[in-house]
């Protein structure tokens, strides 16, 4: 393993997200609490959540889910794409970096950027409101796990697009509702059976609801169940994503 | 002397062109070497191959003994790429960029960051260093894009038209840039579209033609090897070359007529005298008279029957 190469990479995968700080960390992070003061505040008393909870309380892990989910997406997306644009992937490429090295990079830029932004959604949140910790651990877990998963799902995104209005169209029309209809804003058992089931083919709602888990230890199904939807999702994208660095599909001729 | 770069039958396939078609030859060490041909000839391709950008469709590339994709590692460190297309990145600094792109290669520490500035100056860019790409000029990227392929030191460097529109003067210093180079021991491999750049430069080419290798020698073997020279024959000012007569053996072997002059080329094995013979017999008043060896533009376009 080249993983001083490995290591680099990462490094310059995190400063680039950095030398855009305002962008990629500041930003989500107001955007998202505004979901928090129009959702919290507005529609607090409209709709159930889990017993014993406030909507507001129940809300915060949602949305620090969903900004982790939607800025480790971005990361990977954003970078590929845009080394792809700029001609500068031919430096990596030309490198003695292994696809492997490079997948690890790539996932742990995501992971760090989609933490980042998580944690200033949640320190806000929980400085605004009384958020319970049942299990530390399950949180960690999952929000590691779920950037992992996004990080990888916005590499393959960032790959296959030839500009970036496929990366939009991938955004647009599948992470972002995949997102909303997860169980970010509501437990799923308040919606009719039929979309009930459906919400159970969504992978994002495992995520949700497996980080919520961890803070309120309610959960609309087994956070074991979800564990194992999101690692075999994991597993999955990490497949695909390391077949297509190994082929170099779209980054290589 | 050993191979620096060897190309096995290597082949490349896109949808239904035939970029590179069972192309075979070795650039040995410490040589500098031309690969020329018109635009879709297959060099790029070629070179991408020897890089990792595109993977062949059957064949082998080894760079300094080490298999391109079996031992791409080695490979890779051995070799230094200076694309044909500008890269910029709008995040990074010259200089970072030089560093992070050593740490890809696990490069690090005084030494290598000292190289790094060495690099810098070498290339008249410690001015820029603290500079992002996209405030350099055309020419200046062309120099980064120069350092970022040396940060590694690597034995084989391959300059992909690298001085496609740059002016004479940048042109010039990456001439001595690239001599002194291979002065220190780099394999050069040169692709170029200025054919005096590679016969000032290489001291072997290849000449590609449609994905395959149309001819391979050193220089000036394949000059000498070329059947004619050229004769120009300057005429005094009332007499247009544009429309003078010219008997059949002059008109056969007639290639421009210029404002002043005409320009014939000539079958190395007729002799001085038949030739003036024709001069006279033509009747022409000629005010100057010279003779050259072809150039490597005209043995190239010979070879590859492309007209200018």
């Amino acid at each position: 393993m080249n993983w001083y190469g490995c290591w680099a990479f990462f490094v310059k995968e995190v400063r680039r997200f950095y030398s855009v700080v305002v962008q990629t960390v500041f930003a989500p992070v107001v955007s998202t609490l505004l979901f928090l003061l129009i959702f919290g505040q507005v529609i607090e008393a409209r709709i159930d959540a889990f017993s014993g909870l406030t909507y507001s309380q129940f809300l915060i892990p949602g949305l620090v889910m969903m900004a982790i989910l939607q800025n480790a997406f971005s990361n990977s997306s954003s970078s590929i794409i845009q080394s792809k644009m700029y001609g500068n992937l031919t430096f990596v490429l030309v490198s003695p970096i292994s696809p492997l090295e490079l997948y690890i990079a790539f996932i742990a830029a995501s992971v760090l950027r989609g933490l980042a932004v998580g944690l200033g959604v949640l320190v806000v949140g929980w400085i605004w409101f009384d958020l319970q910790w049942y299990s530390v651990s399950w949180v960690v877990l999952f929000a590691v796990l779920s950037a992992a998963l996004m990080g990888g799902i916005g590499l393959i995104a960032g790959i296959l697009s030839e500009k970036y209005d496929h990366l939009a169209a991938f955004q647009n029309f599948i992470i972002i509702p995949l997102t909303f209809l997860s169980g970010v804003f509501y437990s799923i058992h308040a919606l009719p059976e039929f979309w009930q089931t459906m919400s159970h083919f969504n992978p994002f709602f495992y995520m949700v609801d497996g980080f919520r888990y961890g803070f309120y230890a309610s959960s609309d199904v087994s956070v074991y169940l979800s564990l194992a939807v999101t690692l075999a999702f994991l597993v999955v994208v990490t497949v695909i994503n390391l077949i297509l660095l190994l082929k170099g599909v779209k980054i290589r001729h | 002397m050993s191979a620096a770069v060897k190309f096995d039958q290597v082949s490349k396939q896109f949808g239904d062109l035939q970029a590179l078609n069972n192309v075979s030859f070795e650039v040995e060490e410490g040589s500098f070497f031309g690969l020329l041909g018109p635009n879709g000839a297959g060099k790029s391709t070629l070179i991408n191959a020897m890089s990792s950008l595109v993977t062949p469709s059957s064949g082998r590339i080894s760079v300094m003994g080490h298999d391109v994709i079996q031992d791409y590692r080695q490979a890779r460190r051995a070799l230094g790429l200076v694309p044909q297309e500008l890269i910029s990145d709008p995040f990074f600094s010259i200089r970072e960029l030089l560093r992070v792109q050593s740490g890809y290669f696990g490069l690090r520490g005084k030494a290598q960051w000292a190289w790094v500035d060495e690099l810098l100056e070498r290339l008249a860019l410690s001015e820029k260093a603290n500079a992002e790409t996209q405030q350099l000029s055309g020419g200046m990227k062309r120099r980064v894009l120069i350092a970022m392929a040396l940060v590694h030191k690597p034995q084989v460097l391959v300059l992909d038209e690298p001085t496609a529109g740059v002016d004479v003067d940048l042109r010039r210093t990456l001439w001595e840039f690239a001599r002194e180079l291979h002065s220190a021991g780099h394999t050069i491999i040169l692709t170029t579209h200025y054919l005096e750049e590679a016969e000032a430069l290489c001291d072997r080419v290849a000449i590609m033609q449609k994905g395959e290798v149309k001819a391979l020698e050193k220089t000036q073997a394949l000059l000498a090897r070329h059947p004619y020279r050229y004769l120009r024959i300057t005429l005094p000012e009332e007499h247009n070359p544009k429309t003078i007569n010219l008997t059949s053996e002059l008109q056969l072997r007639l290639v421009e007529r210029e404002a002043s002059a005409c320009l014939f080329r000539v079958e190395k094995n007729i002799s001085m005298d038949t030739i003036l013979g024709w001069l006279h017999e033509n009747g022409l008043n000629i005010k100057d008279l010279s003779t050259r060896d072809a150039s490597l533009e005209e043995v190239f376009l010979d070879l590859t029957e492309v007209k200018p």
